[in-house]
């Protein structure tokens, strides 16, 4: 699957594009198929967020995986640091990151 | 320590007002993010993974503990409790949110310090000896030149737009603590033989994916013609450095290909010139600034005896200590590496603390190293112990100042967008693996990087480790025989890469052959320099 990714602009956080707009978790990711480009287009345009781009992705039992290990990463977050992840109280939550 | 006058003040406040029009213009869609990327990079603000970065400059490292206090300060209020302090002397913010970085800037410039030219291609940041001022080996404290120099590089119109950013490094003393001709320009401020204090220049040195050790190009230039001769390399840089391709637009790609006496030939010509248009400032300007840089009030007949009963204290003060030109004295450094910890990582309460004890007992002065850990550089030895207490009941007592848990690290894939690989994780599982045997390895320098622009300066490491993508795994090159000192040289790739634990058992290994084979007081990188890499090769892969 694709799905889109961006920055928030006022906080710079990593969001994830949900169908209807822009979500902090990647499990919310939706498949844009070849929609990526006019999606990007719209909201950029929009200041709804910037620096889009469309990466490729996974839908697990688990929920929706970035495929590349950078992504992963910036999707919950350092992995040096579980307790600035999203979510700090979840010790396995780094378990598919690497 | 410096001090701002009204003109550096102004410059500071102006540029904070600029950017919180160009923030406020950005927030409203005046300003799209193309046009607001150079902006925000000017005033050190980056995107990286997870959120705006912060780089804020440190000029040559040093700090009053109001600064140090005031970037404890920004962490608590507008990141999340913590900075990073990096491989140039900066810090580092990674969870700044665009509507608060106006007000940031204006805290940084209420006690004279910003983010300018900490992105971009300029002159950056010029660092220096974290020792200056107070080392028993140098000849003078250079920070009134790299002062005088950053001065000049300000704002400089003509170097704001240079083909790649460019950085300098001004050290005053033999033993280079400060990977001088690692630089595009490293500078290194001695005597001739009348007796007088001038410049060496070393240029076009440089890490990143293609690393060069800088060659001297001028073995003396006189005080008063140092800024001249500084813009002369400019200037020849400027106009053939590639602007075509960002991967040859480094200096040391220039000196390189034209070769050392065709680009100093150049730069001597450019010099003449300039030495015709007045350019140099008065005299008068660096004895201004100099005495911002005298000597403080250093008590005289202090014993230089220290009660090491204490064993913890006497490892420290083995470790952690350098001898200070005052008697009585002495330099103590702060490591920033505690077991499994996060290289150059400090917590908000721990910056206030040294902040504390910098005004208590260091003069009101700290330094930040490339290294990436702090530095009290004027401590009274009678209150060391003290001063010790105080740090260990802040977890910052760690004695291992140059040994193999003193890993310089680069942020690598858990904070920077260019990283291929993760540089933190690997450096806690080293220092934990070798806690035991730091001090039968002795004096070792260990330095990852996350990618190939080696902010990690992993080319200069005894041991240097390269993180790569590897087919979209994270993958570990292993290098060995790299130097930063007085001895620079640059490390050698020892084969194929290893996985995250593979890369930790490899420096074990590599560890192993040189305890083997070490003759008398030889450090790791001696022993390597006299067997070569073949029995290191035969133990990792043979």
């Amino acid at each position: 699957m694709k799905i889109l990714t961006g920055n928030d602009l006022k906080s710079g956080a990593v969001v994830w594009w949900d169908g209807q707009g822009w979500s902090l978790h990647v499990d919310d990711a939706i498949d844009v198929a070849d929609q990526g480009a006019q999606l990007i287009a719209r909201e950029e345009g929009a200041q709804n967020v910037f620096a889009a781009y469309v990466v490729d992705g996974e839908k697990t039992a688990e929920g929706v995986r970035p495929a590349h290990i950078k992504e992963r990463i910036r999707a919950l977050g350092p992995t040096v640091r579980p307790d600035l992840t999203l979510k700090p109280a979840d010790p396995a939550a780094l378990n598919w990151v690497i | 320590m410096y001090k701002y006058d009204n003109y550096d003040q102004q410059m500071v406040d102006t540029r904070v007002e600029e950017f919180r029009d160009q923030v406020r213009r950005r927030l409203t869609g005046e300003l799209s993010e193309e046009q607001f990327r150079p902006l925000r990079l000017q005033n050190g603000l980056y995107l990286q993974l997870h959120a705006y970065m912060l780089r804020v400059a440190v000029p040559y490292g040093t700090l009053s503990s109001a600064q140090m206090r005031m970037l404890g300060d920004i962490a608590d209020k507008y990141d999340r409790g913590y900075g990073h302090f990096t491989t140039r002397q900066n810090i580092q913010y990674n969870w700044i949110k665009l509507e608060e970085t106006p007000q940031i800037l204006a805290d940084l410039a209420s006690v004279e310090m910003h983010a300018i030219q900490t992105s971009g291609n300029c002159i950056r940041n010029i660092s220096s000896d974290q020792y200056a001022g107070a080392a028993a080996d140098e000849l003078i404290d250079p920070r009134p030149y790299a002062e005088l120099l950053r001065q000049w590089s300000s704002f400089h119109p003509e170097f704001l737009t240079l083909p790649r950013k460019f950085k300098i490094a001004v050290i005053a003393s033999d033993t280079d603590r400060a990977a001088m001709r690692l630089h595009d320009i490293g500078i290194q401020m001695v005597r001739n033989d009348a007796g007088e204090i001038g410049a060496r220049f070393y240029v076009g040195g440089g890490m990143g994916r293609t690393p060069m050790i800088g060659p001297m190009v001028r073995e003396f230039v006189p005080l008063d013609q140092l800024i001249t001769y500084s813009e002369a390399c400019l200037r020849v840089y400027n106009r053939y450095g590639r602007r075509d391709n960002k991967y040859k637009a480094r200096i040391k790609i220039l000196v390189h290909e034209l070769g050392k006496d065709e680009y100093t030939r150049q730069v001597e010509e450019e010099f003449q010139h300039l030495l015709s248009q007045g350019i140099e400032p008065p005299i008068a300007e660096l004895e201004r600034i100099k005495q911002y840089f005298v000597d403080p009030a250093f008590e005289t007949g202090l014993s230089d005896e220290l009660d090491l009963s204490d064993p913890d204290f006497r490892l420290w003060v083995e470790r952690n200590t350098e001898a200070h030109k005052q008697a009585g004295y002495v330099i103590a450094t702060v490591s920033l590496k505690p077991v499994g910890g996060i290289p150059g990582d400090a917590t908000a309460d721990q910056i206030r603390l040294m902040a504390d004890l910098a005004r208590d007992y260091s003069f009101d002065e700290l330094r930040v190293t490339h290294a990436q850990n702090i530095v009290f550089p004027h401590v009274k030895k009678a209150d060391l112990y003290t001063l010790w207490q105080k740090l260990d009941a802040a977890e910052l007592s760690t004695a291992n100042l140059d040994t193999i848990g003193d890993i310089i690290a680069c942020p690598g894939l858990d904070y920077c967008s260019l990283a291929n690989a993760r540089s933190i994780p690997i450096a806690q599982k080293i220092s934990e693996r070798f806690v035991a045997k730091q001090e039968e390895i002795g004096e070792m320098k260990l330095k990852i990087s996350g990618c190939i622009n080696a902010c990690g300066h992993h080319h200069a490491g005894h041991i240097g480790i390269l993180g790569v993508d590897r087919k979209g795994k994270e993958n570990y090159q292993l290098l060995l025989g790299g130097s930063e000192g007085a001895d620079t040289s640059l490390g050698q790739i020892t084969g194929p890469g290893f996985d995250e634990d593979g890369i930790v058992d490899a420096v074990e290994k590599a560890t192993e052959v040189y305890l083997a084979k070490r003759e008398g007081d030889e450090r790791f990188l001696d022993t390597y320099r006299r067997i070569g890499m073949a029995p290191f090769k035969e133990a990792l892969y043979g």
